[in-house]
Parts: C-alpha cells; sequence; structure tokens
C-alpha cells in the first residue's frame, strides 16, 4: 500500500464539446475549448512548476513560477491563466524561464524559513519541490533583510493554534491566496482574507483567532495550502502519513469520499478526495476532522451481558454474547409468539 | 433485514429513517414511482431557481451546502422556505430573493398557495404535464388546488406568509429556468410529512421540473447510509427495492434463495413496536447502530417501553443512552473498521474501506451472521461482496451493482441495471418510474399539536454544523468548542415578555416533559417559534417531543411542539433522574484480570 | 448677477485654492462692497498656468485680461490700477491666450478648461460643447467607433492602446449588461491633467463618456476618483447632477433613445488602483488586488461583465473628435501617435503647468521652452517621463520626441504624460531607490515579483548605495529588475525596472561607491 497522490492539473478540468489543439515542447495535444495552457500540459504529463494553482480553484496567476513562452505573444504569460488556443505554440522551458523561475524562487525563500528538517510539512510541501524543481542553490539577498520568520523580525507573527483541528504559522505563508480562495470558491464561506499589502501581505482570518473568526473548518484552506502554514495538528504531531486508503464518510446524507491517511493502523488524517463523485474533493468539519471518536475511549470493544438493566454489565466472549441474545430470542418468541421480537436498524 | 425476515420470520423491522425520511420514501413513490431524490448533486451547477424547504444545508448538508453557494454566486435565484432565517438567507455573496418563514407545520399550505398561484396564473407547462402525467388526476388536482381556499391571501392567516412574497416565488420557481426542490427534515417531521412531499413533487410536475439537469426534487437524506438502509429493505412492509412484503412474485423469490418461507404481513414500525412493549405484547428489540433513547420523540415513552422488554439486545461502539435499558451488548466497529458501502442521499452507492482491523475482533456483518446462525438460520459469507452480490440478484435496481463495478467507476448510482449498466444520475427523464406522473390530492389539515394559554410557543429542532444527530461521535471530539451544549433560540420579543436573556436558564416545558437549558436570543427566530438541538443526552431535547407523527408513515412530528417557556434555577426532574441513571445503568462489572492490577 | 456687472473669472481649481484663490475672492468682495462695485465673479477651473496660480481674468470689451498670480494681498491695488477695465499692473499677464505658454499649445481637449463655468452647461454649449454627442446620438455605434478608429486615439492613461479597438470589442461583446468605467485615479507624482480637467471642464469628461456608451451598448458608467481629490469629486457630483437634471444622463440620454448614467465613485489612495483590474476589484467593493488576464476587461470587466476602461484623457478628448471628425484629430500628431497629448510639467521647472501639445514636439521644447528651465537656476541633469515608473532621461537625450515609439524605442515611457524635472544636485542611485520604495508602498502584494522584489530592491539599493559589494549587489538589482520586468502580473512591477535601469543606465557614475560616498554618507 502506498500514500495515494491525486493529479493536480492547476486549473479546474474544463468541460466543452470544442476541442482546440495546441503543441507544447514541439508536441500536439487536442484539450476541451477553455483549458489552460497549464492544464493542457499536465494532460500529456507535463508539469509546468506553480505554487499558487491548483485544479480545484480557478486560476489566479500571482506566483509567477508557471511563465511559459507563446510564439507570437509579447512577454512570458502565466500558464494558469492562458486558456489553450488552437495553433498555438508553447515552450514550457527555455533559458529565460529557467532564469525568472529560479529568479522567483530565490524571492520566495529569501522570505522562509530554511527549516525543512524539522518542518511538518517535510516530504508533502509544494514550495520544496519547487525549489528542487528550478535548481535553486544560492539566495543572494542575504541575512538581514525583512522578513517573516525571524522571531525578533517586526514582521513575524505567532502561530495561531486556536483551532483544534490545524494551526496557522505565518511565518511559512507565502501568499499564494489558495486558503483565501478555497474558502471563498470551495467553501463559500469568506472567513479568510489577505491583511496587509505588498511585502506585509500575510493571510488572516479577518482580523480575529481562526477559533473567534467565521471559520467552520471545513479544512478546505488546510487542503489548498502548499506549504506548513496551515497543517493538521495530527501531522504536526506524528509526521506525514504512509499510506491511504479511500474510503466514505460515516456522517451525513451526502456520502463525502476520503482518503484515509494512515501510519500503520493509526489514521493521521483524513483527506477528501478529489475523484469522490458525490463531494469532488470537499469536506466539512465533521469528516474532515471529526473522526477521533473511532478510537475515544469510551470505545465498547467487548461484548457485555446483564440479567437486569440495575445490574452491572459484565464482560463475556462472542460466542456467550451471541448465544445468549439469540436464546432470549427464540424464548420470547416460544413465550410471546413470532411477533414478539424485532429489529431497528440505522 | 434477512436476519429479521428469515431469522425472526416475521417482518418487524424498521429504521433510523422512519424517524427522518419515511414519508419522502412514500410521497415521492406514489407520485413518480419510486422512493429517493430524482438528482445526482451535480445538477445543481444547473439550476437557475433553487428552493431550500425545511432543511438547513450549511449546517446540516455543509459539503452539498457549498456547491449550492457556488451556484448562487454565479447567479442562480433562491428561494427559503424555513421557519427560521437560516445561514443561506443570506451569507456572503447568498442572498435568497424570497424567504417565507412560515410557521412551523404549514408547510403543506404554503406549497398548496404555490401551486394555487401557479395554476390560477397560467404558469402550468401545460405540454410536460400532458406528455408524462397522468391527465385525470392533474385535472381533480388542478381544479382542487385552484379553490380560492388554497390561495395565498386565504392561507396567510394560517402560514403568516405575506400572500404578495409567496406570489412573487410561485412565479419565480415556475418561471424562473431550471428549478430544483431540496428539502430536509422540516418536510418530513410533520403530521403532512407525506402529504407535504406529494405537494412538492406536484409543483415539479405541473411546471415541468423534472426528468433532467438542474431540476427535481430531492431530499437531503440525513444519514451516509440512510438511503442505503431504506434500499435494502429495513422497513416493515417493504423488501429490498421497495417491493411490498404482500407481493407473492417478490416474497417467493426471496423465499426460494434464502430457503425459508416468509411473512406476507406487514411488520412493526418503531412507534408500534414500543406501543406493543408498553402493552406487553412484544418483548425483544435487537437495535443496530441506533439510540432510539434519545432520538426518538418523548423520550419518557421510549424508555418506558425498552423497561418493558425483556431482552434489548444493542450493538453500538457506544454504551448509548439506549444501551441504559438493554440486556445484551455487541461492540460495534466504527467505519475505519468496515467493510461494505454506504448509499446516499443521491442513491449513490460509495465503497467504505476497512482500514483497521475491528477493535472488537469481529466484523459487524460477521457479527450478524453469528446471531443469524445461532438463532438457527444459517448464513455463509465469506465477504461483503458477496452480501451485494445476493442484494443484486434479489433487487432488479441493483441488478448491475458489483464491487467490482464500483472499483471500476469509483461509484454507481442506483437504478443500475442491463437497462443503465453504469448507473443513473438523473431519474424520469424520458418516463417516470411509474409510467405516468401521479398529481396527488394535498388537503391541508392543521396538526394537532396545538398552541394554547399553556402553551403558547412552538418548538422546532434542528442540528448544527459541528455536532452530529445524537452527538454520540461529535461530542467525543473536538468540535464541542463550537457547540458544548444545546441552546434554545429565541425571538428577543419573546425573551423579553419572559424577562429572558441570552445564557439563562430555562425551563422548557411541553405537554409530554419538561427539561431545562439555556436561552439564546436570536433575531433569526420569528416571534412566538423557538428552536433546539438534540445532540446532547443531557439536554433530553426528545423528553418535550410528542409522539404525534406522519398520518401515512408515522414519521414523528419533531418540528411542531407547542411548549412554554419559563425563567428557572434548577434541572428538571427527568434531567435530573436521567443523570443520576447515566451512572447506575452503565456500571461495568470490573474485569478481573483489571481489577487485579 | 447685475446686469452689465463685469465679469470676474477666479479659479475654484484645487491648485488656486492652494494658492489662496478664496482668499482672493473674499478680498474681491470686500474691496468691491467697499467702492461699490457691481462685479459678478465666476469659479473656473484652471488654464494650467500653475507658476501664476491664482490667476485672475477680467472680462474687457478686448477681451479678457488676465493678472497672476494675485494674493489677497494684492486686490486692493488691483482695483485702484483700474483691473476691472484691463488697467496696467506688474501682475498684469495680457490676454491668457497671447501668453506664449498658452498660445503654443494645440488646445483641444482642455479648450474649455479655465474658460468657462464648470457647471453651466451653456457656458459649454457656447463653447462648443455638446456638439460631439448631439452628433454621437444620430449615429449608429459602429459609425461612431469608425471615427474614433480615424482619429487614431490611444490610450491616455499610460498604455497607449489603440482606443477603437476596446471600444470595438465591448461593442461586439454580448451581454446583458455593460459597464463604462472611467479610470480617474491619477496617482502618478507629477501629473494633474486627469483633475484639472473633472474640476475645469466635468461636461466634457460626462459627454465622452455617454458617447461611449452609446457606442458599446452600455447603459451605465463609473468614474472612479480619488480621496485626494475632494475638489473633482464635488465638482463631478455637481456636474453629473446638472446633467441628468438637462436630460444629458439618463433614460434617454442626450434625446438618442438609450439609457445612460453616470455614477462618481471614490477610491482610497491606493495607487494600484490605478491599474484598470485592480480598479475593477475596487469598484465591486473587494480588495484592490490586481486581476490575471486574459480574460480582459473588454470582454470580462466589472462584476464579470463586459467593461470598457479608459482615462479620463481619453474619453475627455472624445467630444472634440466626434464634433470635428476622426481625420481632424489626426492631423495632429506624428507617426501612429496621433493627436495632441496633455503634458504635466513638474519638479525643478521655472514654468510648471499643463501643456497640450500635437506628438512630435521635442521634451526640450517642453522643458525649456514651455518650462523655461530649472527654478533653481542650474542646470537640467535629469528629466523623468510618464510618473514614477517612468525613465530617466539625462539632458543629451532631450531631443526625443513626444511620440510613443520613440519612447518605447529609448526604453521609457509617455505614460499619463508627466515630466519632472531635476537640477544637477539630484542622485540617481537614491531614486533608483525611490523607485523600488515606491513599488513597495503602492504593492497589492498580489504576484511575488512585485510583493517581495520590491522590497529586496530597497534593501540592495541600500547596500549599492553605502558600497557594500557594489558589483555584485549591482548586478543582482540588474536580475531582480528582469525578474520584475517579465514575470509581474502588472505594469507596477513590471515597470519599476524603468526608471531602475535608466538610472543605472544613463547615469552610472552615481552607481558607483567612490563618487557619492559623501552622498550616502548623509
Amino acid at each position: 500500500m502506498s500514500l495515494i497522490k491525486e493529479l493536480d492539473y492547476g486549473t479546474p478540468i474544463r468541460l466543452s464539446e470544442d476541442e482546440v489543439t495546441l503543441t507544447i515542447d514541439g508536441v500536439g495535444v487536442s484539450v476541451p475549448a477553455g483549458t489552460s495552457v497549464m492544464a493542457a500540459a499536465m494532460s500529456m504529463g507535463t508539469k509546468i512548476p506553480k505554487l499558487c494553482a491548483t485544479d480545484m480553484l480557478e486560476p489566479f496567476g500571482s506566483c509567477r513560477m508557471c511563465l511559459v513562452e507563446i510564439e507570437g505573444r509579447r512577454g512570458t504569460p502565466a500558464s494558469c491563466t492562458t486558456p489553450a488556443e488552437n495553433g498555438m505554440i508553447v515552450r514550457t522551458q527555455s533559458d529565460k524561464l529557467a532564469r525568472l523561475r529560479k529568479g522567483v524562487m530565490e524571492l520566495y525563500i529569501s522570505d522562509h524559513p530554511l527549516d525543512c528538517l524539522t518542518c511538518s510539512a517535510n516530504g508533502d510541501c509544494e514550495l520544496q519541490d519547487m525549489a528542487g524543481v528550478v535548481g535553486l542553490r544560492d539566495v543572494r539577498y542575504g541575512k538581514e533583510v525583512a522578513n517573516h520568520f525571524e522571531t525578533d523580525s517586526p514582521l513575524a507573527l505567532p502561530v495561531d493554534t486556536s483551532n483544534p483541528y490545524f494551526q496557522y504559522d505565518p511565518a511559512k505563508c507565502i501568499v499564494c491566496n489558495r486558503c483565501v480562495r478555497a474558502c471563498e470558491e470551495v467553501q463559500g464561506t469568506f472567513a479568510l482574507t489577505i491583511e496587509g499589502r505588498g511585502f506585509d501581505s500575510r493571510v488572516s482570518a479577518a482580523g480575529v483567532s481562526f477559533l473567534d473568526s467565521d471559520c467552520v473548518s471545513c479544512g478546505a484552506c488546510v487542503q489548498a495550502c502548499p506549504t506548513a502554514t496551515l497543517m493538521e495538528k495530527t501531522v504536526v504531531e506524528h509526521g506525514q502519513p504512509e499510506h491511504s486508503t479511500v474510503t466514505t464518510c460515516a456522517y451525513c446524507g451526502v456520502g463525502c469520499s476520503f482518503k484515509a491517511e494512515m501510519q500503520g493502523d493509526k489514521v493521521v488524517r483524513m483527506v477528501p478526495y478529489k475523484g469522490g463523485q458525490a463531494n469532488e474533493g470537499h469536506s466539512c468539519v465533521k469528516g474532515r476532522f471529526a473522526w477521533g471518536y473511532a478510537t475515544h475511549k469510551d470505545r465498547i470493544t467487548k461484548p457485555m451481558i446483564r440479567e437486569t438493566i440495575t445490574d452491572p454489565w459484565r464482560e463475556v466472549s462472542w460466542e456467550e454474547a451471541i448465544n445468549r441474545a439469540a436464546s432470549e430470542f427464540k424464548r420470547i418468541q416460544n413465550d410471546y409468539g413470532r411477533e414478539a421480537v424485532g429489529a431497528i436498524t440505522s | 433485514m434477512k436476519l429479521v425476515r428469515a431469522g425472526f420470520g416475521n417482518n418487524n423491522v424498521d429504521t433510523c429513517a422512519r424517524v427522518c425520511h419515511s414519508p419522502t420514501g412514500y410521497g415521492l413513490s406514489k407520485t413518480f414511482g419510486t422512493s429517493a431524490g430524482t438528482q445526482d448533486f451535480k445538477s445543481v451547477a444547473k439550476t437557475d431557481v433553487i428552493m431550500i424547504i425545511g432543511a438547513n444545508p450549511t449546517d446540516g448538508h455543509p459539503v452539498f451546502a457549498s456547491r449550492m453557494k457556488k451556484r448562487l454566486r454565479a447567479g442562480a435565484k433562491l428561494i427559503v422556505i424555513d421557519p427560521r432565517r437560516i445561514d443561506m438567507v443570506k451569507s456572503p455573496h447568498v442572498a435568497a430573493s424570497h424567504h417565507l418563514a412560515l410557521r412551523p407545520g404549514t408547510n403543506v399550505a404554503v406549497l398548496n398557495a404555490m401551486a394555487h398561484v401557479i395554476v390560477t396564473e397560467g404558469l402550468i407547462d401545460e405540454s410536460f404535464v400532458r406528455e408524462r402525467c397522468d391527465l385525470v388526476d392533474f385535472e381533480m388536482w388542478a381544479r382542487a388546488i385552484a379553490e380560492e381556499r388554497n390561495s395565498p391571501e386565504a392561507m396567510e392567516p394560517y402560514t403568516g406568509v405575506a400572500a404578495q412574497d409567496l406570489r412573487e416565488a410561485a412565479r419565480l420557481y415556475a418561471t424562473g429556468g431550471a428549478a430544483a426542490i431540496y428539502y430536509g427534515l422540516g418536510v418530513t417531521e410533520h403530521s403532512q410529512g407525506s402529504t407535504t412531499v406529494m405537494a412538492m413533487a406536484n409543483l415539479a410536475m405541473a411546471t415541468g421540473n423534472i426528468g433532467r439537469d438542474g431540476v427535481g426534487v430531492n431530499p437531503l437524506r440525513g444519514q451516509n447510509n440512510v438511503q442505503g438502509s431504506c434500499d435494502m429493505g429495513s422497513f416493515p412492509h417493504e423488501f429490498s427495492g421497495y417491493r411490498h412484503v404482500s407481493d407473492d412474485s417478490t416474497r417467493q423469490m426471496f423465499e426460494s434463495l434464502w430457503n425459508r418461507p416468509l411473512s406476507n404481513e406487514q411488520g412493526l414500525r418503531i412507534p408500534n413496536m414500543i406501543d406493543e412493549a408498553i402493552g406487553g405484547g412484544f418483548k425483544g428489540l435487537y437495535v443496530q447502530g441506533e439510540d432510539i433513547a434519545q432520538s426518538d420523540p418523548d423520550t419518557q415513552h421510549i424508555t418506558a417501553g425498552l423497561r418493558a422488554m425483556e431482552c434489548v439486545v444493542i450493538q453500538d461502539i457506544f454504551l448509548n443512552e439506549t444501551a441504559k435499558y438493554a440486556h445484551v451488548f455487541l461492540p460495534g466497529s466504527s467505519f475505519l473498521e468496515k467493510d461494505g458501502t454506504f448509499t446516499n442521499a443521491e442513491r449513490r452507492i460509495s465503497r467504505v474501506r476497512k482500514v483497521m482491523e475491528p477493535l472488537s475482533g469481529k466484523s459487524e456483518w460477521q457479527a450478524t451472521i453469528d446471531l443469524s446462525n445461532a438463532l438457527g438460520y444459517p448464513m455463509s459469507y465469506s465477504h461483503p461482496s458477496e452480501i451485494m452480490d445476493e442484494i443484486a440478484r434479489l433487487t432488479p435496481t441493483f441488478a448491475g451493482v458489483s464491487y467490482e463495478k464500483i472499483e471500476q467507476l469509483g461509484s454507481v448510482q442506483w437504478p443500475c441495471n442491463d437497462k443503465a449498466p453504469t448507473g443513473t444520475p438523473i431519474m424520469h427523464v424520458d418516463r417516470f418510474v411509474r409510467g405516468l406522473g401521479k398529481f396527488m390530492m394535498t388537503e391541508y389539515v392543521p396538526t394537532e399539536e396545538k398552541t394554547g394559554a399553556r402553551f403558547p410557543l412552538i418548538l422546532t429542532t434542528g442540528r448544527i454544523l459541528s455536532q452530529y444527530n445524537v452527538g454520540a461521535q461529535t461530542r467525543r471530539t473536538e468540535n464541542s468548542v463550537w457547540h458544548d451544549e444545546d441552546v434554545l433560540e429565541i425571538h428577543p420579543f419573546d425573551a423579553e415578555n419572559r424577562g429572558v436573556k441570552t445564557g439563562d436558564l430555562v425551563a422548557l416545558q411541553s405537554r409530554t416533559g419538561e427539561i431545562s437549558l439555556r436561552a439564546e436570543v436570536s433575531e433569526r427566530m420569528q416571534p412566538g417559534v423557538v428552536y433546539t438541538t438534540f445532540h446532547h443526552a443531557k439536554t433530553g431535547a426528545n423528553v418535550i417531543t410528542t409522539d404525534f407523527s406522519d398520518w401515512a408513515t408515522n414519521c414523528p412530528e419533531y418540528k411542531v411542539t407547542a411548549v412554554q417557556v419559563r425563567r428557572t434555577n434548577q434541572y428538571s426532574d427527568w434531567q435530573e433522574r436521567n443523570a443520576r441513571e447515566d451512572i447506575e445503568l452503565r456500571r461495568i462489572a470490573p474485569r478481573f484480570a483489571t481489577a487485579a492490577e | 448677477m447685475a446686469d452689465g456687472a463685469t465679469r470676474l473669472f477666479i479659479p475654484r481649481d484645487m491648485a488656486a485654492l492652494a494658492l489662496g484663490a478664496d482668499g482672493v475672492v473674499a478680498a474681491v468682495e470686500r474691496e468691491t462692497a467697499k467702492r461699490g462695485l457691481a462685479l459678478d465673479i465666476v469659479r473656473t477651473g484652471s488654464r494650467g498656468l500653475l507658476w501664476v496660480e491664482p490667476m485672475v481674468e477680467v472680462e474687457t470689451p478686448h477681451g479678457r485680461i488676465a493678472y497672476g498670480p494675485v494674493s489677497a494681498r494684492d486686490v486692493a491695488d488691483l482695483l485702484d490700477a483700474d483691473m476691472l477695465n484691463g488697467g496696467a499692473h506688474s501682475l498684469r499677464l495680457g490676454r491668457p491666450e497671447d501668453i506664449p505658454f498658452l498660445a503654443k499649445q494645440q488646445r483641444l481637449t482642455f479648450a474649455r478648461c479655465g474658460v468657462i463655468d464648470p457647471f453651466s452647461l451653456e457656458d459649454y454649449r457656447a463653447h462648443g460643447g455638446m456638439a460631439g454627442l448631439e452628433r454621437a446620438a444620430a449615429m449608429d455605434a459602429a459609425a461612431i467607433i469608425d471615427e474614433v478608429k480615424a482619429s487614431g486615439l490611444r490610450g491616455r492613461g499610460g498604455a497607449g492602446f489603440p482606443t477603437w479597438i476596446k471600444w470595438d470589442t465591448v461593442r461586439k461583446a454580448d451581454a446583458d449588461r455593460k459597464y463604462i468605467v472611467c479610470n480617474a485615479d491619477e496617482g502618478d507624482s507629477g501629473t494633474f491633467a486627469d483633475r484639472l480637467l473633472t474640476e475645469g471642464d466635468p461636461f466634457t469628461l460626462i459627454e465622452g463618456m455617454t458617447i461611449a456608451g452609446l457606442a458599446t451598448g452600455a447603459s451605465k458608467g463609473f468614474i472612479y476618483s480619488r480621496s485626494e481629490y475632494p475638489q473633482a469629486f464635488e465638482a463631478l457630483q455637481r456636474a453629473l447632477a446638472v446633467a441628468r437634471r438637462r436630460g444629458v444622463l439618463g433614460a434617454s440620454a442626450a434625446g438618442s433613445g438609450k439609457p445612460f448614467e453616470i455614477e462618481a465613485r471614490l477610491g482610497a489612495g491606493a495607487y494600484i488602483c490605478g491599474e484598470e483590474t485592480s480598479l475593477l476589484e475596487s469598484l465591486e467593493g473587494k480588495r484592490a488586488l490586481v486581476r490575471a488576464k486574459p480574460p480582459i476587461p473588454a470582454i470580462k470587466g466589472l462584476f464579470g461583465k463586459p467593461t470598457l476602461v479608459n482615462n479620463v484623457l481619453s474619453f475627455a478628448a472624445i467630444p472634440w473628435i466626434m464634433a470635428n471628425g476622426g481625420k481632424a484629430y489626426a492631423d495632429f500628431g506624428m507617426g501612429r501617435s496621433l493627436g495632441t497629448l496633455p503634458v504635466q510639467l513638474a519638479g525643478n521647472v521655472k514654468r510648471g503647468g499643463l501643456i497640450e501639445l500635437a506628438f512630435g514636439a521635442t521634451l526640450r521644447a517642453v522643458v525649456e521652452e514651455f518650462g523655461g528651465g530649472t527654478l533653481s537656476g542650474r542646470p537640467v541633469r535629469a528629466v523623468q517621463v510618464g510618473g514614477p515608473l517612468g525613465a530617466y532621461f539625462p539632458e543629451r537625450m532631450l531631443d526625443i520626441p513626444l511620440d510613443y515609439e520613440a519612447f518605447a524605442a529609448a526604453k521609457g515611457l509617455l505614460g499619463h504624460g508627466g515630466v519632472v524635472v531635476f537640477d544637477d544636485s539630484v542622485d540617481l542611485a537614491k531614486q533608483a531607490r525611490f523607485a523600488f520604495e515606491f513599488c513597495a508602498v503602492e504593492s497589492c502584494g498580489k504576484c511575488t515579483p512585485c510583493r517581495i522584489g520590491a522590497t529586496r530592491g530597497v534593501e540592495t539599493m541600500d547596500k549599492v548605495i553605502a558600497g557594500v559589494q557594489t558589483e555584485r549587489n549591482l548586478n543582482l538589482v540588474r536580475d531582480l529588475c528582469e525578474i520584475m520586468t517579465d514575470g509581474s502580473l502588472c505594469a507596477m512591477g513590471g515597470l519599476t525596472p524603468v526608471p531602475v535601469m535608466s538610472a543605472i543606465t544613463h547615469f552610472p557614475e552615481d552607481f558607483s561607491k567612490g563618487s557619492r560616498l559623501s552622498v550616502a554618507a548623509e
């Protein structure tokens, strides 16, 4: 068993009767009209670097990692916000693009703590992945520059642990807006915003703690976060899961699909499954986070019987409990008739 | 159901759907011919007018609510019919065009008045009705509904809904493009629950809003597998696939496969079982994953029934309220320990997969087999997939369902058979399952639960986002941060009259009982109506609710109880006694091994 | 108004007010009352001769005679000198149209500004106003756009995009609602043309937008003004009220049979709101974040509907074009830069103000002939054109013609027509640092190159100025400039490197440690 990694096309899947055909890195590809250049590339297996794009959200175009060159177009458009067009000739790699991506990454890392080894997202961090992809080796802006992560920095903010299930660490925020957009587009609650402007920009639950905010703890922001900024407390505590299984939530009648992400037989987190047709990758506070009851200390795991309801319960074997139930039901039917027993299911 | 029908040899099996969506099954099968919602969830993305009746999606079905809100932000219009100002009425970038804040218990009156507007203002989709519906029934219905006594103006004194607003809402539903109805327990849990379901079905047929993307009549079902449970014949009168026990050919098919003679008499419903128990004729009950002592109405009546039984067997993961009155406890498995399927509100069958071994050492399905064997009716399955195969053999609408197919497609929406090999996202596309759509007469009959001098307020109940039903699960998580007790929402006007402020302990009294809980003064409410949740056993909200129920299905009338509210400084007698019994009736004898430690 | 009373014109424009125009009015009223003189004071906008504001004009049989700069203290003296009959005085400037600064201009857009009562529709008509709209009201939409096309008008907000293409895109877009949005969020340092026009001749803007509404099928317009311009906003409100009352706006705008309404809105002082998509976000009541394009606003703009966004000066050019024909407008200018450009001259200059010139005039003419050189009297060292994101040109490059293509070739931009003059005391390294700082302060924070890059630019320039590893850090600045130029989402981050790189290229001596150590140490 391994961890199920779902493909991320970067921008939402578009459905259209019309197809457009374009060339990406010399290879022809046809996609439904309205598909972004990024998703078109992904459909043929080419992963254009990205940070602010994810296919649960409309394209935003802020990270500038996904720039490409398009023949006949000025400059280097972002592939997430550029729709594929017939006859388009796209290059996803060039010296210029490599320089730009590395330069942008250098800017990101100049305001990011270098604590990857002890970071809760270690091994599951898109920023880390992208730094690797662009081959960043050196951050030339030096120390003693404005930042959000050194504890004595005037811009540093404390970790918000108010929500019982996840935490918000502003030091690791790359201001991709994915959480804000997830709260708006996926959940529709509009609890999050970006506070401040320019370099000061940072995610905020509208100025109060997450617990005191309008947040409904659906987890969409945590799922959208590409770094350790918004992270499940269970992952902070236990580390990354190593395998997962797709299953269905046991709460309401929506029947959301989840990946139960596990370490051995221990659930580390439940992550909504994009392939789930009922929920298409979304969740609510119950299915996403409120599964701890399954191993709660109140669980009764041994069969028990008693003569009267005022007696204390007595733990017995399965066999004894089932035999008791069966013999009692048979006795009752014998004494009071066939209709004197029944069953109620959930 | 197999355990009961073959093992017990009777049809005394019922499900929690009795207390939630049994009227859905009844109402939709009478009109359309099938007992389930008509659409898939995705359909809402094509809807132009969403009409929510007696449901609170942002709290009860939050993931689907997000889909709705997405569509509403993209321009669809919204009509909310609910006594409370639920979040959908006004939330960021979503606002209802019409909120018909009706008096609890007048759903039928409101829907009839809407139908009246549609009939009398010529908004009927005539070609749809002519092609798809039984015209004789239609004519009869239309004539009756057009009578002046059904007009919004005539109904206004009962419903409290301004006639003009209702007229505009009706016009919007009829002419605003693809219109879809989504409803919840605020429809079903009434004495006229089934009538309301049929009234909605009538509206949809009259306006041609059925059988394609973006329309339909859709219950937002309460539990993961409540649809599945109903599908599988967990009702006393039906085999799987909603076939009546008196239907000889069906019964004979089951009899030959199960190798047992089966009863052709409809079995007992939950309330009948309890009544019979109190009367002395019903003595043994097997309760699987259900907590009727908390969730079912008139708690004191239920517990009296349970106390009168000689053997109550509980299968659950916790020692729940009902287990206080039980004699045998069989430890259940959480969803993480189960293999099987859940069928959701859109008839979608999805796999539940075991991610950890059952803590009890035995799967629930295995325990059921063992019990059946012990009862003298041997069952032998080696995996839940074999159970699904048997279901497919016995149930035409499931004929094409198998674990393999679910694995392949991710999930399957029934009906799934030769005619629809990959399932059916939208029903009644070319014809209704029953052939022609049948308009049903839906006369408004006020509930017998009446307010008066003693009980001047109406109590209605519901749930909130962070907690789930009886709270057995969510109360044992950190979700309690958001909701650690049930509170009584009350309008400022009613609160002021009683000197009640937010945070005050108040006594809530109905003719069946009394409880105390904290008040929250809220303008969500309309004057005269109070509201609470039933997530916390210690509150005992169902001590208050009555045994009135839907005329057709006995679904309890949770949503309308005449009550009085007053300030108090103590918990009620029931709550005090219940707190004592919580300890007395839950004692577990120390194990010898642990006792020695 | 007293019959036969002398008419005196005193500006109520913000610059004139700042220089004491209201005090002058009070003094005039006091003094004339004392002398028993009947006077009719008309409050006008400014003609844009800012160094002589408050400029007071008196109507005489020989035309208007201007005096300026007039202070309240001068009033008694002026009246004694028979100002009301155009009498001689040291402040007498003569007929305004004869003042060389004005005489040498080609005033089309600003022809009425400072001349008329901004809120008198009669005055407006008497000076040629409404002719364009009345003509347009009788034309079909495509014909209006053909006229705009013939004029060669390009966006005066800075981008220089052919105006007619935008109009035509919105016209052809199929939608139940379309919008016209006027970008009046004039934030470039050293620019004031939008303000002069909205305060001095708001009907021109209203007329231009209404014509745009007829041409595109939009029925609603918004003017996005700024909180720093309370006077302009009030002027707009007053003029809009008049326009509504007189049927210029309304269910049948100017008798066209088509509805058009305009609403003025106030921004909260963010430079980024001058960027069109960010302006739309702000108009929608959201945080002013730049939107990624496509979709362009002409297809999906305000509230997701096709939206024409033009600058004040673009809309204000339209009435003249419609009244006189596109061809007549295109007769001004050179190459692909046709018509006139309202240049705004400021900074260290003797005569600052608004200079509307046909394209093709040189930058030197603006600075020397109109501006008269520096105010300090020291040599001109650098001229920044196009606002804070424009290039710094050295004195030797001043012969460049005002022409979009010529400026682009010189790695600069005309922008919104702001020209700021510096003498030889300027330190271009500090100006380069300022460019980054401006960007850091005004960045919306959406895209990474601008959000982080601008701050890193300031820090790295500080190192350059301090002489820390100068060459290495200067290279880093160059790399950063490439990333900001090619990687930024909008012009804010994308153009910040223009002043930086022009300073480094044309003034390398300011960036080497030795020569400027003393300055850095200040």
